[in-house]
């Protein structure tokens, strides 16, 4: 809200705006994803505001497509998406890197059997 | 389009960060690391972020009106369609804004109540007029020019979503600051009185230009923290300079005269030094007494009532098919 009289008359003289603003539910967000040519998987571009699915699909196009550079598009509630938690990711990924073995460059090849 | 030159200084005092979490935060940000939305953050970062980011957003919603005025009247179908499509990126480049200040923690429709309300700011250079067509040149070429200056460095900013916000943004706005040299060169290339309106187009543009880089380097509030955060990696003067060094052999080239009588090119620097900026008119088109301000706002906040039934419907129509299928399965 406005905070100073000043402020809170500009608004109320342009009265439109605040009767319309507050009575609005905010909109779902979703997560878009784009596939940019075949062979390649779609890749997350970022997020936009939608009422359904279809308002969403189309959003996403005008927003993340405009220069043809799509073949496919994703979205999906982000409110779907289960994150791992960042503050975790010690405990999370600690084993990758410790098995240093499941890498081929632990294994020694002897230069006679050549290139494996 | 950009938002640099409106830090002012945020008075609400910020409690005092953990000293160890800080210093961890600096290290990562020493490192060249990315700082995504659920890593910690210091207070001030957050902050600064979504101000610089939803004014940037902002910037991009209002820069559709100063353009939006020659629609109808460009001169050729072609113009037309180059417009619109430019006018279509920068309300594209607001949704990506929006989206990369959203994920700091603060919602879309706090960000246009600041809007709305007059307590954001946006970019002191559309409250500028476009007078003549050949303004649409002189905007295309200075002012989005001036905006690649700055959003090219943004492209490396130390908080993710925003850094790739300004990639997808800088791959559409070259093709802004081209199609406005474009006009500037058809305008140049033309009639006595085309040639005119070109040189009068550059004479309203080039100061307030020059102004979006913001204060010299020695007033910047918020500069030092922001260097050192890489918020932002260059300070103003610095992206000032560069923009000079660029511009003014563009404007030489197009056979117009820069309206400076101190522009000067430094034999001993290789730098173009320009005369002093009147930066009493940047304060006071910022404090909202520009041409052009009340009417930028009033057109705003028309637009978004105007809206208001198109969103409505479609919340309702949303949630009626979500009681539908409720009520099938």
């Amino acid at each position: 809200m406005p905070q100073n009289t000043g402020e809170r008359q500009s608004v109320l003289l342009n009265g439109l705006f605040e009767e319309a603003h507050m009575a609005e539910p905010p909109s779902p967000l979703w997560e878009v994803f784009i596939r940019p040519r075949n062979g390649l998987a779609h890749r997350h571009v970022g997020s936009l505001h939608a009422h359904d699915a279809e308002m969403a699909l189309q959003a996403a196009r005008d927003v993340y497509t405009r220069r043809g550079e799509t073949l496919s598009i994703w979205v999906v509630p982000s409110s779907a998406v289960i994150a791992s938690d960042p503050g975790e990711k010690d405990m999370m990924f600690e084993p990758t890197a410790t098995k240093i073995y499941r890498h081929p460059t632990f294994y020694e090849v002897p230069d006679e059997v050549g290139h494996m | 389009m950009y938002a640099q030159s409106l830090n002012a200084k945020d008075l609400t005092p910020v409690a005092a960060e953990d000293a160890t979490k800080l210093a961890v935060f600096q290290a990562r940000i020493d490192a060249e690391e990315k700082i995504e939305p659920n890593d910690w953050m210091p207070e001030q970062y957050r902050r600064t972020l979504i101000r610089q980011i939803s004014q940037h957003a902002h910037s991009e919603v209002i820069g559709m009106q100063p353009e939006g005025n020659w629609v109808t009247r460009a001169p050729t179908l072609k113009r037309k369609a180059q417009l619109i499509a430019k006018i279509q990126d920068e309300a594209g480049h607001g949704l990506y804004l929006y989206s990369a200040a959203e994920t700091l923690g603060v919602s879309r429709e706090e960000l246009y109540e600041q809007l709305l309300s007059g307590r954001a700011k946006y970019s002191s250079i559309f409250n500028y007029a476009t007078l003549n067509y050949a303004d649409m040149g002189a905007v295309g070429w200075l002012v989005d020019g001036a905006a690649i200056m700055n959003q090219i460095p943004l492209c490396r900013c130390s908080y993710g979503p925003y850094a790739r916000a300004m990639i997808l943004i800088c791959k559409e706005e070259s093709f802004h600051q081209r199609q406005g040299y474009d006009i500037m060169l058809a305008m140049c290339r033309g009639t006595p009185e085309q040639r005119a309106m070109a040189q009068d187009a550059l004479n309203r543009f080039w100061w307030p230009s020059l102004m979006m880089f913001g204060p010299h380097d020695s007033n910047s509030t918020h500069s030092e923290l922001s260097l050192r955060w890489k918020i932002k990696r260059f300070s103003n003067d610095g992206l000032r300079q560069k923009f000079l060094d660029a511009t003014v052999p563009q404007a030489h080239y197009l056979g117009l005269s820069i309206p400076d009588p101190d522009l000067r090119l430094n034999g001993a620097t290789g730098h173009w030094e320009h005369g002093p900026i009147d930066w009493d008119e940047f304060a006071r088109v910022l404090a909202g007494d520009g041409p052009c301000n009340r009417q930028r706002m009033k057109h705003r906040r028309q637009s978004e009532a105007d809206g208001s039934w198109v969103r409505e419907a479609a919340a309702d129509y949303a949630a009626k098919h979500r009681r539908a299928a409720e009520r099938a399965a």
